[in-house]
């Protein structure tokens, strides 16, 4: 698909070499069909964080009166302001979701200010009042996924040990990994985590490396974050570990191993986007949602997981799509020792504290 | 934190074990790519484009294997797509006015932009992969297990880097390559075709790296995507440097190149986290260390063949 849309731009841009009417007639067709430009920064079949987004971006080419343009392997540098604009000028798009990270600033902003016309959302940035009215940023709690992903793992670990692969040391990583040993610490107080990062998003033998690092020093369950789970997942299911996916749904690769997942559903929240624009409303500029918002799901359980791990576990998923839900509930300490939470207070999902999280739980094994 | 409270209770000897099993898990590519580029450069040619023929090693390999589930016939197909892009690059090098160095770049993202486009399809099927034997079944421990599962490309390439140590110096062949690597003047009184004998080891090299990028996609990390390489080919590019264009000394940098990048995961498995960054820089560091420690203002670099970079 997205080889169509860049040979298709292409031979508009030499049109318009030839002849600029073939430019100046673009407005007019731009009012018929909306046309949604959606940006990638891996292979949208990566079995990860991208592909997440490419499943959602799917549900809306069924859509009445909606045409998709993607681009996938988009760097985050000017590159994406180039994408950006062939999108908006060449397709006509009139709504922009550049999914990566580092898109957001300065590169979203630049063009929301340059084309006040056009609406962008952008996933996992922070919006603020002080940026463009027709910007915005949306997000997930995923790390409820992970809370749940860590009682599943704590009802099959034998070892008592767990293992978690992690990219980077940001907020929302650390929240996953406190999520996930919290979650197993709610079953038995007993288990660890250890943590490995691996420092950059994607790095295929590294991941592989501190796979087999995990297992090694004894860890049996493990679960990720970083852009591609799938080295990790086939690395620790090769080894004979369990694996709790993470961004998508894995277990075509883990089979029997594959315990379960926190996965996105982007798809309700891009369809919600584009039928408030037909109907002339904006998308909101801060949207942030967990499971009881419908923007994380759970993998279908493994033939591993037992009857009791899966009612511990919809136990809890009930009492979180009640909302307010709190993964950090104290007294809790921080694995330095420092107190993050008094006895008798928590973080719900929606707490801005967990936006610049910077410790990692009593128990987890690593620094941040 | 109690620091190194250690795992399996193995202590810091898990330490050295990750690095054993990782130097032999990692280093194949490495060695595979260094003993290509050893033979393309003691013919007096540099090809820089061996990272691009890993890349589209890895993705034919996996493409082959994924097709006819054999994973021997993914080798097969990765070494003749990574000799036909040795040989292109020794073919365009005999035209006139073409640098070879400037040619490996261009080589480099035509491998790679080729191993995406064709790869596309095959970043989500599974592929079989090769089989490893596990010398370490006398052992108890799942981390001894672990560390000797040994590849047979590990150990055809160490039997390689012993062969053609030995073939450079005791061969007819391995002597017109040095020699037309040492002087392209005395290949030529001597009757030797010097573009025919580079082209053929500039081939053989790209043969050895699309035989290092089927290791990448069908046994460690064993799958196809498109971060697969994360530049080892031109890390093992520069190994021939650091081993002298020695093929023995190719395989011990190897083995000190995968070792050294597996030391950053196993420190923090036992609970060494601080400055992971810089565990990570090991095997640049220690690159760095060994230029500097054996390089000297009076001579060239020992080992150097001597029509090595020279302009055209």
């Amino acid at each position: 698909m997205a080889h169509h849309s860049i040979s298709r731009r292409t031979l508009l841009a030499g049109t318009a070499v030839l002849g600029g009417s073939a430019l100046s007639g673009r407005g007019a067709l731009a009012a018929g069909p909306m046309t949604v430009g959606v940006i990638y920064v891996g292979p949208k079949d990566d079995y990860g964080y991208n592909q997440a987004h490419a499943k959602g971006a799917a549900a809306l080419k069924g859509l009445p009166g909606i045409e998709v343009v993607e681009e996938e392997n988009v760097r985050e540098t000017t590159d994406v302001q180039k994408t950006m604009e062939s999108m908006i000028n060449m397709d006509g798009a009139s709504l922009i979701l550049p999914t990566s990270f580092g898109y957001f600033d300065p590169h979203v902003l630049i063009e929301a200010k340059k084309n006040p016309k056009v609406q962008f959302r952008h996933c996992g940035g922070l919006w603020t009042e002080a940026n463009p009215k027709n910007a915005g940023s949306y997000f997930g709690y995923i790390a409820q996924g992970q809370y749940l992903n860590g009682i599943v793992a704590a009802h099959a670990t034998k070892s008592k040990r767990l293992g978690f692969v992690a990219a980077k040391p940001i907020p929302q990583v650390l929240n996953n990994i406190n999520g996930f040993l919290m979650g197993a610490r709610s079953v038995d107080p007993a288990i660890t985590c250890q943590v490995i990062f691996t420092g950059e998003w994607s790095l295929a033998v590294k991941e592989a490396e501190a796979t087999n690092a995990l297992i090694d020093g004894g860890a049996d369950v493990i679960t990720c974050h970083v852009d591609s789970p799938k080295v990790t997942v086939e690395t620790a299911a090769r080894r004979g570990a369990f694996v709790c996916g993470y961004h998508a749904d894995q277990s075509a690769l883990a089979k029997d191993k594959y315990l379960t997942g926190a996965e996105w559903d982007w798809a309700p929240i891009y369809k919600g986007f584009v039928t408030g624009m037909q109907a002339g409303k904006a998308p909101p500029n801060f949207l942030r949602g967990g499971l009881a918002d419908g923007f994380v799901k759970m993998s279908a359980y493994g033939p591993a997981v037992s009857e009791a791990a899966r009612k511990n576990a919809d136990a809890v998923k009930a009492e979180m799509m009640k909302g307010g839900f709190a993964i950090i509930r104290g007294p809790l300490k921080d694995n330095k020792g420092n107190e993050i939470a008094a006895a008798g207070k928590g973080l719900p999902e929606n707490a801005p504290e967990l936006e610049s999280t910077g410790y990692l739980v009593e128990g987890v094994r690593g620094s941040a | 934190m109690s620091g190194l409270d250690l795992p399996g209770d193995l202590g810091l000897w898990s330490v050295l074990l990750a690095v054993i099993g990782g130097a032999i898990r990692v280093s194949t590519p490495f060695l595979f790519v260094s003993l290509g580029e050893t033979i393309t450069e003691r013919s007096g040619r540099i090809n820089l484009g061996l990272e691009g023929t890993l890349v589209f090693g890895a993705m034919s390999a996996y493409a082959t294997a994924v097709l006819t589930g054999s994973a021997w016939a993914g080798v097969a197909v990765a070494g003749l797509a990574g000799g036909l892009f040795g040989l292109l690059h020794g073919w365009i090098c005999r035209l006139p006015r073409v640098n070879d160095v400037a040619l490996g770049i261009a080589l480099m993202l035509f491998g790679s932009g080729l191993a995406f486009l064709f790869g596309k399809a095959f970043i989500q099927p599974s592929a079989p992969q090769l089989p490893a034997i596990p010398f370490g079944s006398w052992s108890d421990l799942a981390q001894v297990r672990a560390a000797l599962q040994i590849n047979v490309l590990f150990l055809i390439g160490a039997a390689l880097s012993v062969f053609l140590w030995w073939a450079l110096r005791n061969t007819r062949i391995g002597l017109v390559v040095r020699i037309v690597g040492d002087s392209t003047d005395a290949a030529r009184a001597m009757g030797y075709d010097v573009d025919r004998v580079r082209l053929l080891a500039t081939g053989a090299g790209g043969v050895l790296a699309g035989i290092g990028g089927a290791y990448l996609s069908l046994y460690y990390p064993g799958s196809w995507n498109e971060g697969i390489s994360s530049g080892q080919g031109l890390m093992a590019v520069a190994l021939v440097v650091f081993a002298r264009w020695n093929p023995l000394a190719c395989f011990g940098a190897a083995l000190l190149f995968g070792g050294a990048g597996a030391l950053g995961p196993a420190l923090q498995s036992v609970g060494v986290s601080q400055g992971y960054y810089l565990f990570y820089a090991a095997p640049y560091v220690l690159t760095l260390g060994v230029l500097i420690a054996t390089s000297s203002p009076n001579h060239a670099l020992a080992g150097a063949p001597g029509e090595l970079g020279h302009a055209k």
